[in-house]
């Protein structure tokens, strides 16, 4: 299963970034292959619109199983997303990475519904 | 009536609540006593200048924004779409592509450039342009459909209106939008003067300090109207004392105005305070040869 989260660094112990479009990295696990993926979005802030959509797509040409974030996609993305096959968890932030993926694997994470 | 090019004034501001739609209307009543006037409401979000005009609407037109239209059958799923929207406006889910019409600009690269042709570019309701007509006042307001983000468009269509309409009228007042923005920007871009209202408070100063930045930026001529001059404190003349920045008029508190204003009623009519305020700045418009050359 590959988990994405938005971050504000490139490792486990980096807090989960509560923004989802305007989010500094996103950060792919793939528990097959134990491998960390980082994608830095810092680009993103000379974008004045579309910080979300753009993200969208983004996550989707990765095909994550899971997305873990803070505060979920604004309106327009939450529609980009709607037709993506992945779980979508929110209120994360806070946790560092490391501690999100424990709390998601117990269970305990919030789970979006559309 | 003249060939010659209208004169046309934005009234703008900072902040938000300063007196904007105060001046305009009583602006365009008080200069109707003499002439022709065009008053357009470009605050297109929540346009209320026709509010103080007891009058029928003339004429409407139904505004639209060119927006892509996907044709699956058609599309090779190539992508390229999503690379040349530069507002993020297109993407591309598996087999589907979405354009999201609340972020695109209309500015027909992924339509013109699409390999297949598959993203013709066709028309979308924004809003609605409504012309009002009060005496020697021509009005003309947009409003903005609900649910729609872009009023730029909208701002556009209005002025062409008015061009295409109106043009053979010589004086234009335009309303404009509160704030510093692209809906600003758009408002006063054909606009030969800018009257830029604000109020001697510390967020007064502070917006006019964006406002006069933006005006200076697009290199446009302009005054500040004081409104509520005699409040507050002293700051915000002295800065434009500092520097050089012109007072049009001064518009001095009072609670009648106020009342009046609330009532739907244009205030200069029976408040001579307003009016002495008006006369000022329309000498000041006169010495600059701004309204009457």
């Amino acid at each position: 299963m590959k988990i994405a989260f938005t971050a504000s660094g490139g490792n486990w112990e980096a807090q989960i970034d509560p923004r989802f479009g305007r989010t500094a990295f996103l950060v792919v696990y793939n528990e097959e292959t134990d491998q960390l993926e980082v994608v830095d979005n810092s680009a993103v802030q000379a974008e004045a619109h579309g910080a979300g959509t753009a993200m969208a797509q983004r996550i989707y040409d990765l095909h994550p199983d899971v997305l873990i974030t803070g505060n979920g996609p604004g309106g327009t993305a939450a529609k980009a997303l709607k037709n993506m096959q992945m779980s979508i968890y929110v209120d994360a932030h806070n946790l560092s990475l490391k501690e999100a993926y424990a709390k998601f694997k117990e269970n305990k994470l919030t789970l979006l519904t559309p | 009536m003249t060939n010659e090019k209208p004169y046309r004034i934005a009234i703008a501001s900072g902040k938000g609540g300063t007196g904007k739609t105060l001046l305009s209307t009583n602006l365009a009543d008080y200069l109707a006593q003499e002439k022709a006037v065009v008053l357009a409401d470009l605050d297109v979000e929540e346009p209320n200048d026709a509010l103080f005009f007891k009058a029928e609407i003339q004429q409407s037109e139904i505004q639209y924004k060119m927006i892509p239209d996907w044709q699956a059958e058609t599309c090779t799923l190539c992508g390229d779409c999503v690379k040349y929207c530069k507002f993020n406006a297109i993407i591309k889910i598996g087999e589907y592509i979405t354009v999201f019409n609340e972020l695109c600009h209309s500015c027909y690269a992924c339509s013109e450039l699409c390999p297949a042709q598959a993203l013709p570019m066709k028309p979308n309701r924004i809003g609605i342009t409504n012309a009002i007509k009060s005496g020697r006042i021509q009005l003309v307001e947009s409003r903005l459909d609900i649910g729609q983000e872009q009023a730029v468009p909208l701002i556009h269509d209005t002025q062409k209106y008015i061009q295409d309409h109106f043009s053979p009228i010589a004086i234009q007042l335009f309303d404009c939008p509160p704030g510093t923005s692209c809906p600003v920007i758009a408002a006063v871009a054909d606009a030969d003067f800018v009257l830029l209202v604000s109020e001697p408070t510390p967020f007064g100063l502070h917006d006019l300090k964006l406002a006069v930045e933006t005006m200076q930026l697009l290199g446009k001529a302009y005054a500040v109207v004081i409104n509520r001059a005699d409040l507050g404190t002293n700051e915000l003349e002295n800065w434009c004392q500092q520097e050089q920045i012109p007072i049009a008029a001064r518009i001095p508190f009072d609670r009648d105005i106020a009342t009046t204003y609330a009532t739907g009623e244009l205030a200069w009519r029976s408040n001579s305070n307003l009016e002495k305020a008006l006369k000022s700045l329309v000498e000041y418009l006169h010495e600059r040869k701004e309204v009457y050359a």
